[in-house]
């Protein structure tokens, strides 16, 4: 509903992301999902297209775009797929910390192979033990001379077995606590680095999600990111609070495609001898999610404008935009399968894949139970006086 | 370039007559260069944008755009007399396409007051030659030789055109086929003379004494009359199953020319190397009288079964829209459509086709078209000239039963 | 190697709409875009690049919007771009077009291949590819849909698959020569944005008949032996007769209706 005053190459990542979700995403959609199979033309063409070297300085073969940039790209392929994004949105997720915590040498070593779309990134944190709780992870890595030996599982990792680049966090000094936990960067195929299971999903089926094992898994301490043991929890927040409106731009995506679908339903659907879109309490139903959808979006893009303008403390927007987002994705997709009706409840019809997707960007890249702890927290620092 | 006054009109050019002109804008809707704009209610035409495809002129209402062509005659027409068909055939047997062209081809001879004949190129083929006469060649033009076993068309353009400059026909027709559409193609540039593909009506302007061309552009959502006045043959290709095949005549009076083929016509630079037949046991779309074709209200791959029994007690061949081979429910090769193959047979069953124009374009100049989907809103039902709502997986084997019934009596 | 690839910027025929008033076709605020069949061309002269190193060109005659057809193309890989645009070039019939692509093929060096999509889906001819391989008087494969064997040594020459209505043909052709090209022969590549920011400053060469000099009979109008005398809209059929009712009644109206044309 609103013109966001988009620059040149603005337009040019949204209408391409489009074209793409459109033309090689969307025939596919339903058969990826029934079957779990990772979207492989889709992603492939993403990064054909420079898709993948968005948020890279262009000293590194990238577009030297920002955080908006990714969030224009990214509700374009939730808008058809919420599964095709989280993969591709990961590999943000996985890229993050070497951009904003790498030595120079580990940018100049990785950087380029994800803006040339050849490497697909993963960022390995949760743990059977350790989900909101993300520093209880149990996951070490032991110095041994100039390598690192890691031990641990990792679980609920998006891109695992796909991603060639890797950023694992483990604890180097339990005793430190926080300040004891490490990054590592870990190429697949590192010898004691193996796969486990792919987890069977609600919803964004076609992103493979596995645990990752590490046993007596060596690397380099070049590898260490940052060069740095101890990184590890700053590394992480500081990549969430960029990845975050990702997440939120994803379930904006989500909703907007959800709520489509059900409008041309709708608006073609005859009962009582009218189209139900003339009803007033459909027509309610719809400006509700429209409004919703519009809103989040704008808080979205403020967030993601204002950090690649460089705001300091975007934590507490970031954490608000991705818990505002996901609720509103949750509540317009049931509005929108209901809408439907009866063959909203039907797997033939796309609607209820746009419900079952929307519910991830509810728990994962932290839960929105723990985002508003982060907006409450930075809410009272900021005004309990 | 001199600026051109938009009123005026160059050598030759397209100009708006503003006494007739009703500012009804009409002409702005139909242009595809967006090169027209209303001046003081008068219609102005931008020559730099206009493409002169002439929609503007057919369109407007009050004949207020004309175009004016220098026509330019090098030859002396009169010379040329005589409608050719080339005669297609493959593995010694000619093609229905020949016949149908020969149909028609009689039909214009006697139009103009000329005589018929088709042309036959190959090896080991004077046995052809009867068949031809047979379905209404006064003449035969036949060049034998090794040379032209294999079909090429630079060999078989070069050989052609030969007996054009030397025969000269005033009308040349030819299949629209894959071998019919590239052969013509350059045998009317070295010739320098004017072709129509796929036409589907074919007729004598009687005062004229020339061809009119009727074939359809814009995936068939338009027909254009199309003439060719200063250059000769008058060059046209023709669809399968457009034209009825000639009826055979057993006492046509035969003559057979036969023509030495110059080895000078060789094109060595192509080779023939290998034909792998298509092993698909279903009848060829382009030849099939009747298509049976299923779209996505069949729901699943195994569905399709229902109209390969209906294709098979009909004799017919087994069509798709596109969103059965994109889910991969049947193979490409069957399906009709912008994408895939355009089809002209006698009946076309679309069951469970929604009928979206990129269907259409592929059937709609089907003789007739039957349509059996659930959803009477169904696109394809405007189309149709017979159709059933109901449900397809009741209706379709309930038609195949009916119609084997019918068969057995 | 030198690749040309020659486009036609097209209506989109999917969203042509007939205005039922005027009963014609509507064709305003109707999309321009690359014909589809040229898509697969320039796929393929991308991937020609790609593996063998080829310079490509990418060439279309038109009026001047024709561009972005050009730009995009660009976008997708193709390293220059020709626009071959003269007013005296317009109402050309394909015999017409092909001579004026086949001069400037020659006017800009010759190519080792050129590479056309099947046909226009405005037009539906098909002719322009064979013809400028007759105008240049090379040899020429159409419905080519693989492209097999490239061999550039000394004996420079291709080996394509075409696809027939009932079966593939395999064929030897030297170059430098023109191929059609059929869907089955790529997928076309979406561009990329590094490809879209290049297309949007890139020089696009233009060709007029200043430097073709055909003369005014082989051009236009004029230099075309066809000419278009009427454009009308098919007769929409009216009046289909759809039964509606019990499957047991309605398959035997339909039957009644048509049993004689089986």
């Amino acid at each position: 509903m609103l013109d966001y005053g988009l620059n040149e190459q603005q337009k040019m990542v949204k209408d391409l992301a489009r074209q793409i979700a459109e033309e090689k995403i969307k025939p596919f959609s339903k058969q990826w999902d029934e079957e779990e199979q990772f979207p492989e033309s889709a992603i492939s063409a993403l990064a054909k297209a420079d898709m993948n070297a968005l948020c890279i300085p262009e000293k590194f073969g990238g577009m030297g775009g920002g955080i908006f940039d990714l969030c224009l790209a990214v509700e374009e392929v939730a808008r058809v797929d919420g599964g095709v994004a989280t993969s591709y949105a990961a590999t943000f997720l996985g890229m993050f910390p070497i951009l904003l915590n790498g030595t120079e040498e580990q940018k100049q070593k990785y950087l380029p192979q994800v803006a040339s779309g050849k490497s697909l990134c993963a960022f390995a944190l949760t743990e059977p033990e350790a989900g909101s709780d993300a520093s209880n992870v149990k996951t070490t890595a032991t110095k041994d001379g100039d390598y690192y030996i890691l031990n641990g599982v990792k679980h609920f990792i998006t891109n695992g077995g796909v991603a060639d680049i890797n950023v694992v966090i483990a604890v180097t000094d339990k005793t430190k606590g926080a300040r004891g936990i490490s990054a590592f960067i870990v190429e697949k195929g590192t010898e004691g680095f193996s796969f486990g299971k792919k987890e069977e999903k609600l919803g964004i089926r076609c992103s493979p999600t596995r645990e990752l094992i590490f046993q007596d898994c060596r690397v380099h301490k070049s590898q260490l990111l940052g060069g740095q043991e101890g990184l590890g929890f700053i590394a992480t927040m500081k990549t969430f609070d960029y990845s975050r409106p990702g997440v939120a731009a994803q379930a904006v995506g989500i909703a907007q495609g959800a709520m489509e679908l059900a409008i041309s339903y709708a608006n073609k659907r005859v009962q009582f001898n009218q189209k139900i879109t003339s009803f007033q309490g459909i027509q309610w139903m719809i400006a509700d999610m429209g409004a919703k959808i519009e809103a989040a979006r704008a808080l979205v893009y403020a967030t993601a404008k204002a950090a690649d303008a460089g705001q300091k403390n975007i934590g507490g927007a970031s954490a608000a935009a991705k818990f505002y987002a996901s609720d509103v994705a949750m509540e317009v997709s049931v509005n929108a399968l209901q809408l439907f009706g009866g063959y909203g409840y039907i797997k033939e019809y796309p609607i209820e894949k746009f419900v079952r997707d929307a519910k991830i960007t509810q728990i994962y890249e932290g839960t929105n139970q723990i985002q508003r702890n982060i907006v409450a927290l930075q809410l009272i620092k900021e005004f309990g006086k | 370039m001199s600026q051109t006054n938009m009123n005026e009109t160059n050598m030759s050019g397209i100009r708006v007559i503003k006494d007739k002109c009703t500012g009804c804008e009409i002409c702005t809707g139909v242009c595809p260069a967006a090169a027209i704009s209303m001046i003081d209610n008068t219609a102005q035409i931008d020559p730099d944008r206009c493409t002169l495809c002439m929609s503007c002129v057919s369109a407007c209402p009050s004949e207020a755009i004309e175009v004016v062509r220098q026509t330019i005659v090098k030859d002396d027409l009169s010379s040329y007399s005589g409608v050719w068909v080339f005669a297609e055939c493959e593995e010694n047997k000619l093609s229905s396409i020949t016949f149908e062209l020969l149909g028609k081809a009689r039909k214009l001879a006697e139009d103009l007051n000329t005589h018929c004949a088709a042309v036959l190129l190959g090896y080991n083929v004077k046995n052809l030659t009867d068949s031809l006469i047979k379905r209404g060649a006064d003449i035969v033009y036949l060049v034998d030789h090794p040379a032209l076993l294999h079909y090429t068309s630079e060999t078989y353009a070069n050989t052609i055109s030969d007996l054009v400059k030397r025969f000269k026909p005033e009308i040349f027709l030819a299949g629209a086929t894959t071998l019919g559409r590239s052969l013509v193609s350059r045998i009317a540039v070295s010739v320098r003379t004017g072709l129509t593909a796929d036409c589907t009506g074919l007729d004598i302007d009687k005062d004229k004494k020339i061809l009119v061309q009727t074939r359809p552009a814009f995936g068939g959502n338009i027909m254009a009359r199309i003439v060719c006045t200063s250059y000769r043959p008058q060059m046209s290709t023709v669809r399968h199953k457009v034209m009825p095949e000639a009826a055979i005549d057993e006492n046509h009076q035969r003559k057979i020319v036969e023509v030495d083929f110059d080895e000078k016509f060789i094109d060595s630079r192509v080779k023939f190397l290998d034909f792998i037949k298509e092993q698909i046991s279903t009848v060829n779309l382009s030849e099939a009288n009747i298509i049976v074709s299923g779209g996505r209200g069949l729901k699943s791959a195994e569905n399709f079964k229902i109209i390969e029994e209906l294709a098979e007690a009909l004799g017919a061949a087994v069509g798709s829209s596109r969103a059965c081979v994109d889910a991969g429910w049947i193979p490409y090769s069957h399906q009709v459509g912008q994408t895939g193959r355009t089809v002209n047979p006698k009946i076309y069953i679309a069951c469970g086709i929604s009928g979206q124009i990129q269907h259409l374009v592929g059937m709609q100049s089907s003789k007739t078209i039957i349509a059996i989907n659930s959803d009477p809103d169904a696109p394809i039902f405007k189309v149709a000239d017979y159709g059933i709502v109901g449900d397809l997986f009741t209706v379709i084997p309930l038609l195949t039963k009916k119609i084997k019934q019918l068969r057995n009596k | 190697m030198r690749v040309a690839v020659c486009i036609k910027q097209v209506p989109n025929t999917t969203e042509v709409k007939i205005d039922p008033k005027t009963k014609t076709l509507v064709r305003e605020g109707v999309e321009s875009i690359i014909n589809p069949y040229d898509m697969y061309a320039i796929e393929e002269a991308i991937r020609l690049k790609e593996k063998y190193g080829c310079q490509t060109y990418v060439i279309t005659m038109g009026p001047s919007q024709a561009e972005s057809a050009l730009r995009e193309a660009i976008s997708m890989g193709i390293d220059s771009a020709v626009l071959v645009s003269d007013r005296a070039f317009a109402g050309s019939d394909t015999w017409a077009t092909s001579l004026i692509l086949a001069k400037t093929l020659e006017y800009l060096g010759g190519f080792d291949l050129v590479i056309c999509g099947k046909q226009a889906s405005d037009g539906d001819t098909a002719q322009v590819g064979p013809g400028i391989a007759a105008h240049l008087k090379l040899p020429s494969a159409t419905y080519v849909s693989h492209l097999k064997e490239v061999e550039l040594s000394e004996n420079k020459k291709i080996i394509v698959n075409r696809l027939l209505e009932d079966g593939v043909e395999t064929l030897e052709v030297k170059l430098p020569a023109i191929i059609t090209v059929v869907k089955e022969i790529n997928e076309p590549r979406t561009p990329s944005l590094k490809g879209k920011m290049r297309a949007k400053s890139a020089e696009i060469q233009v060709v007029t008949n200043k430097q073709l000099q055909l003369p005014d009979t082989d051009v236009g109008l004029s230099g075309s032996p066809t000419s278009v005398v009427e454009i009308f809209t098919p007769p929409h059929k009216v009046g289909g007769k759809i039964f509606h009712g019990e499957p047991e009644i309605v398959v035997d109206q339909l039957l009644n209706e048509i049993k004689d044309l089986l």
